[in-house]
């Protein structure tokens, strides 16, 4: 029998039919900017191949889905996510040229250079850098919905959750009743390290030991969504998503391929949804968009 | 009699509470004597925040909620725990304007304490911890004014500032002048606790003829040496800067160096020792007392100056 955090499976804790109970349109509007990130994606990839980079780069591939899906039902809140943050920024509403021009070190990068791939920020969105020290935006995250009183989201990793002042902030956050929606990527992976090589105990288990409510769920973005827009009226909350990292940790290197394919899946789903015309469309124009966009803002010196 | 440090602090910070939207944050505020009487007796549902012992957690929710506009002030109790809370002041809250241009303006309050067998654990005041990393101007008020104008200036600006306090000062009602004297032996730059025990040693070697000037020092970082330091030891030809922080690779030795460049005479450091307190009191590691400092500064006079700057007396 495997242990609780061996169960990665694209599978695990899916509700069936789930994707039924949004709407087309809902699934064509989560579909077009989870290719947007994907695509984004694979032109940091070409360009940083190209040597046009000259900083580590943390790619979200793989993971890109999951803040397209949280976007799509978790609005007008502050957020703290950290260094593998690319699809976050792109999925609240983070203007794709800052994005760019950071990643090349440009002074009109949206933290004019200072942040690179790792920290970026957009205060339009209400996006809060990060400082590259893992974890650190959990707490941080906590004293802003403390201080705002209004919703916060904030994004850790499997690695990150094991922080220490994690825990502090969940307790804090849930002591004070705190609008903040927690969310782990949990790509199984401290750079190179799984999991069960590190601890034994899992998030959503400290967080319902806490408290708090908690779901350890895979990474099916209609899932995501189906349980950020129930716990977005019970915060604090801990959404745990599994899911797999594509490429390495930093850079562009590929070990083999995934333990599944979500994008796959996700164009699976749209098949089944009966949008499978309609994903093909909006697949290729938005790679096409997302190419021109990068070669406009690479011919910018 | 004017109003005590205690009483300021009080009195300002209910202010930022009632007028300004402030928050107040710290372990422990609302029992064993409101930390000195230096908080307001006020609810949490008008801005005092008590935190649980999550020491590294805490100091990330003070950051946070700079970032959310507030303004708070986070109070370190014992200055020693700055070990922990370190971490996100220094890696967030220093950082952020300079990264990404959004201000973080945190009022961190950090409390030395000594003596009563606090030993180890707590005592001594850390500040040299936040100076040596950028972002993060750093004072220690000692008098009402003072407190004042650190508050005033953290106002005016959209800083993180690092007030190291003593808790020697809470009780204090006034102010603090520099002396100068034409025939002095000796410029003194004593921080924090110190001042109070320069001030005594400066009494008691009076006695013996030895003349000492003094120039209080609240600015931490950034640091300036002001003309009339510079005159000083111009005349004196010899400093002492005392610290209650430790004197290896700390702000004392820091300190004098800039005093020293910038003046042309030897300036030597003294703070505390290099080891650790013990609780029993003779295993203490205090500010220099006022015993202490007579003997360095006796030492220093006497050997005719002859000792190489920047090495370690007594
Ligand atoms: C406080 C701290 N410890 C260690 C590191 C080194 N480090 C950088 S990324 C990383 C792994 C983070 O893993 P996870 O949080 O799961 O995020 P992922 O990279 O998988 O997205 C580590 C250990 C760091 N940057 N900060
Ligand atoms: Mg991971």
């Amino acid at each position: 029998m495997k242990s609780e955090l061996e169960q990665r499976t694209p599978a695990f804790g899916l509700i069936s039919d789930v994707a039924n109970t949004f709407s087309n349109d809902y699934a064509r509007k989560l579909f077009a900017q989870t290719c947007f990130n994907h695509f984004f994606e694979f032109e940091v990839k070409k360009a940083y191949d190209r040597g046009l980079m000259k900083l580590p780069i943390y790619l979200s591939v793989g993971q890109e889905h999951i803040p397209a899906a949280i976007a799509s039902v978790f609005a007008d809140c502050l957020i703290f996510a950290q260094h593998r943050a690319h699809s976050v920024y792109l999925s609240f509403g983070g203007d794709p040229r800052q994005l760019i021009d950071e990643l090349l070190s440009r002074p009109t990068g949206c933290a004019r250079g200072m942040g690179g791939s790792a920290s970026i920020h957009s205060p339009e969105i209400g996006m809060f850098g990060h400082s590259g020290l893992m974890g650190d935006q959990v707490p941080i995250a906590v004293g802003a919905a403390l201080g705002a009183g209004k919703p916060v989201l904030t994004v850790m990793g499997d690695a990150s959750a094991e922080e220490d002042y994690i825990y502090g902030a969940l307790g804090f956050a849930v002591t004070k009743k705190l609008p903040v929606l927690f969310v782990c990527e949990d790509n199984d992976l401290s750079i190179l390290t799984r999991t069960p090589v590190r601890r034994s105990w899992t998030l959503c288990g400290l967080a319902q030991g806490l408290g708090l409510p908690a779901v350890d769920i895979t990474d099916d973005p209609w899932l995501i969504a189906h349980h950020v827009k129930q716990f977005s009226l019970q915060l604090p909350a801990v959404i745990n998503i599994r899911t797999c990292r594509g490429l390495w940790h930093a850079g562009s290197g590929c070990d083999g391929p995934p333990e599944w394919d979500r994008f796959a899946l996700i164009k699976d789903t749209m098949k089944m949804l009966g949008l499978e015309r309609d994903a093909l469309a909006i697949e290729s124009d938005t790679e096409r968009a997302v190419q021109n966009l990068w070669v406009e803002q690479l011919r910018k010196s | 009699m004017g109003r005590t440090v205690a009483e300021v602090i009080r009195d300002t910070t209910r202010h930022h509470l009632t007028h300004n939207h402030g928050l107040f944050l710290g372990q422990c505020v609302t029992a064993v004597g409101w930390i000195g009487g230096t908080v307001p007796a006020m609810s949490e549902a008008e801005g005092i925040v008590e935190l649980s012992l999550a020491d590294v957690t805490n100091a990330g929710i003070a950051v946070g909620a700079a970032l959310a506009g507030r303004r708070p002030i986070y109070t370190v109790r014992y200055q020693g725990f700055m070990w922990y809370n370190a971490a996100p002041i220094v890696n967030y809250a220093a950082k952020s304007k300079d990264v990404w241009g959004v201000p973080c303006p945190v009022f961190l309050r950090a409390i030395a304490m000594e003596g009563n067998g606090i030993g180890p654990v707590a005592s001594a005041s850390q500040h040299g911890l936040i100076m040596r990393m950028p972002g993060m101007p750093v004072c220690a008020p000692m008098s009402p004014n003072e407190w004042t104008e650190a508050w005033n200036w953290f106002m005016r600006h959209d800083d993180p500032l690092y007030v190291s306090e003593h808790r020697r000062s809470f009780t204090i009602d006034y102010e603090f002048e520099n002396r100068i004297e034409p025939e002095a032996d000796i410029t003194l730059f004593p921080i924090s606790a110190a001042r109070l025990n320069a001030v005594e040693a400066a009494k008691a070697l009076r006695q013996e003829g030895i003349i000492c000037n003094i120039q209080h020092l609240m600015w931490l970082k950034p640091f300036t040496v002001t003309d009339e330091m510079r005159g000083s030891l111009s005349r004196t030809k010899l400093g002492l800067v005392i610290d209650s922080d430790f004197e290896i690779g700390g702000p004392s030795r820091s300190m004098a160096y800039d005093l020293m460049h910038q003046s042309g005479a030897p300036v030597f450091a003294l703070g505390l020792e290099d080891r650790s307190a013990g609780v029993a009191e003779s295993l203490d590691n205090p500010t220099p007392t006022p015993e202490r400092i007579v003997r360095v500064i006796r030492q220093l006079v006497r050997s005719g100056r002859n000792v190489p700057a920047g090495a370690t007396i007594e």
